[in-house]
């Protein structure tokens, strides 16, 4: 402290004011490096890449089933499952479709759930608070990476889905839900556009797994939750009696990319999912930094 | 570092700090004055509130009551102007095991964002060259001993110019060259002008390299000064082997001394008794009461005179002069692991 007041003293009144501004820029660099090296340690991470690896084998799996099987009559498995062995590029859209209910919850919910409660459970997060990486600030960045995750999990699925139907089955022009027909570009296309909608879709449970992540330095405890959520609002998603209910289930929407195959393309269910997880992310999001600003770090 | 500089810069001060865990106060009212520039050990049983202390210092956890301030900023309010000039360790080293020594040090040094990007490279090698962990810069934490990662955190706390360390607990789990190469360490980086601030509940290490110390028991600051008074407040014990052991205690108590004899080899009396004087209790803030250790000289005619200036020179020349056969004689000094016991209790019962 001294040192430096010492520098100061020496120095001219515009070396010291020039100083001051120089910082503005490092420190943005520096917050930019403190995101790099979430990213980093997320996507280099071997269970990280493992859940994305369990992902991109869903596709797979179906493509070479499909391959190795008879022909299956329209109507019976998931939707497009009987398309496939026309056109390679609807393993990718059936796959994305199965992901949905339980695999794509279950690694947001490994990864979402591990943000602060794994530093916790690490004993890292003392040694990240007092670097000091700042409370909100790190709160922000795990958010951050969380939602890159949410980026990667459904590319994964769809690309790998994409890849394969391109390897095993022919590819060609695809008739979409509304009788038109597009060339394999604007499918692919499409089939990218379900999996941004699936990003958006688990935004709103990336902010509830983040939030019960504050409340335990146990990291399976706050994944396990965050997926039994997930569960449970689908399954309140079908009880009649709740019907007004529904609209403010996170999971709400999930199915509602529909839409998306139609000519034109409709808006409306991927802009009301946006708005709901929005909310969510805003109610979770606020929550978790109530709780995580003033807690006890004992861990 | 005299207590002269008391008051004028402290690195460390706590005003009435307390922490309530339930029903438990786990730390009770502690007013900690840690002088820039000390080396200042915190000592105190297993569970006396020290590692608590250390949260509530670095913003980890709030306090209950009382205010903390580093470096002569309030904390948590200045955390972000704080805390990069203090490098710590807490509790133990805590890493991420599926990251290499290096990887971990960049980790941590990417959250601090005064850090310069530009220069993390070169300044991770050099702490890690600083407690000699070079050599495993790229292997796994995972596969680190003890030791290593004891180091490593000791490396994380030296990635930047730091003004104040605190270290919880350093040498834990180091052999006894690890733990020497420690207390250099600390050596060093105090000649370089830093404070450091050291927990341990081992005596001799705190004796080895500090110049200050703190006594924590059951969450209370039991006593604290500089290491010379602290050991001092202590009282010394007259230790006289001699067959006339009438006469020497005659003479002892024209000293003010209330002796004790003993036989315990059936020839010689051994005498043993509190000397006057040394017995000058140390108040938590530092200050020694009035009446501190004997001063030189004096013969000792008058009684009152005599408590005050029982220095043991006057003690066995007035000895002598009574015709008292000397065959032994020894003041012993309590060292400071007689004041820590004194303060804190012996045996195993852990605090709390």
């Amino acid at each position: 402290m001294s040192r430096s007041d010492q520098v100061s003293e020496h120095g001219s009144r515009t070396a010291k004011e020039s100083g001051r501004e120089g910082s503005v820029p490092r420190q943005r660099a520096s917050s930019r490096s403190f995101l790099a090296s979430e990213l980093k340690q997320l996507f280099r991470r071997g269970r990280t890449q493992a859940l994305l690896l369990a992902l991109a084998a869903i596709p797979v799996m179906i493509a070479v089933v499909v391959r190795l099987s008879t022909a299956v009559p329209p109507g019976r498995g998931p939707a497009f499952l009987d398309r496939i062995t026309q056109n390679g590029l609807f393993v990718g859209v059936t796959a994305l479709i199965v992901a949905v209910p339980l695999f794509l919850p279950l690694t947001i919910g490994v990864v979402a759930g591990d943000t602060i409660a794994g530093e916790a459970g690490h004993g890292t997060l003392r040694y990240l608070l007092v670097a000091p990486a700042g409370r909100v600030r790190l709160l922000l960045v795990k958010y951050v990476g969380a939602v890159a995750f949410c980026v990667a999990a459904p590319l994964a699925v769809a690309l790998a889905g994409a890849g394969i139907g391109a390897a095993l089955f022919p590819v060609g022009p695809v008739t979409l839900l509304s009788g038109d027909v597009v060339q394999p570009g604007e499918a692919l296309n499409r089939m990218l556009l379900i999996a941004a909608y699936q990003t958006v879709s688990l935004l709103g449970l990336s902010a509830i797994g983040l939030f019960l992540s504050t409340l335990t330095d146990v990291p399976v405890g706050a994944m396990a939750a965050t997926i039994v959520l997930s569960v449970a609002s689908q399954v309140l998603d079908q009880l009649p009696q709740l019907e007004w209910l529904h609209p403010w289930l996170f999971s709400h929407y999930w199915f509602g990319f529909a839409d998306l195959l139609r000519q034109p393309i409709g808006w409306d269910s991927f802009t009301s999912n946006a708005m709901l997880q929005a909310g969510y992310i805003a109610v979770f999001g606020a929550l978790a930094y109530g709780r995580f600003v003033s807690k006890d770090v004992l861990s | 570092m005299t207590s002269a500089d008391r008051g004028a810069g402290l690195a460390i001060e706590t005003t009435g700090l307390s922490k309530r865990f339930g029903h438990q106060l786990a730390v009770n009212s502690i007013d900690l004055a840690v002088p820039q520039g000390s080396v200042f050990g915190f000592l105190g049983p297993n569970g006396s509130g020290k590692t608590t202390t250390i949260r509530m210092m670095l913003g980890l956890a709030a306090a209950t009551a009382g205010s903390v301030r580093l470096l002569g900023q309030d904390m948590p309010g200045k955390l972000d102007e704080v805390l990069p000039q203090v490098g710590a360790l807490v509790e133990g080293p805590a890493f991420y095991p599926f990251l290499s020594g290096a990887a971990n040090l960049h980790r941590f040094d990417a959250a601090d964002r005064h850090a310069s990007p530009g220069t993390r490279r070169a300044r991770v090698a050099e702490a890690l060259d600083r407690v000699g962990l070079s050599h495993a810069a790229r292997k796994k934490v995972r596969a680190y001993s003890l030791g290593m990662k004891q180091r490593l955190g000791i490396a994380n706390a030296l990635l930047s110019r730091r003004e104040l360390l605190i270290l919880d607990e350093p040498t834990n789990g180091l052999d006894p060259q690890g733990t020497r190469e420690v207390r250099s360490l600390v050596r060093s980086l105090a000649a370089d002008g830093a404070t450091v601030f050291v927990s341990s509940h081992l005596l001799a290490e705190v004796e080895q390299i500090c110049t200050h110390a703190a006594i924590m028991s059951v969450g209370r600051l039991v006593a604290q000064g500089p290491l010379a008074e602290l050991r001092q407040a202590g009282t010394a014990q007259l230790r006289l082997i001699t067959p006339d052991a009438g006469a020497a205690s005659g003479v002892l108590v024209r000293f003010g001394m209330t002796p004790v004899i003993g036989h315990p080899d059936g020839a010689d009396a051994v005498i043993t008794s509190v000397l006057p004087g040394s017995a000058g209790a140390l108040s938590p803030n530092g200050s020694r009461n009035p009446g501190g250790a004997g001063g030189t000289g004096g013969t000792g005619e008058r009684d009152a005179a005599a408590a005050l200036e029982a220095a043991p020179e006057a003690i066995v020349a007035a000895l002598v002069a009574d015709g008292v056969r000397v065959r032994g004689f020894a003041v012993e000094r309590g060292s400071l692991e007689d004041r820590f016991v004194a303060l804190t209790g012996e045996g195993f019962d852990v605090a709390q």
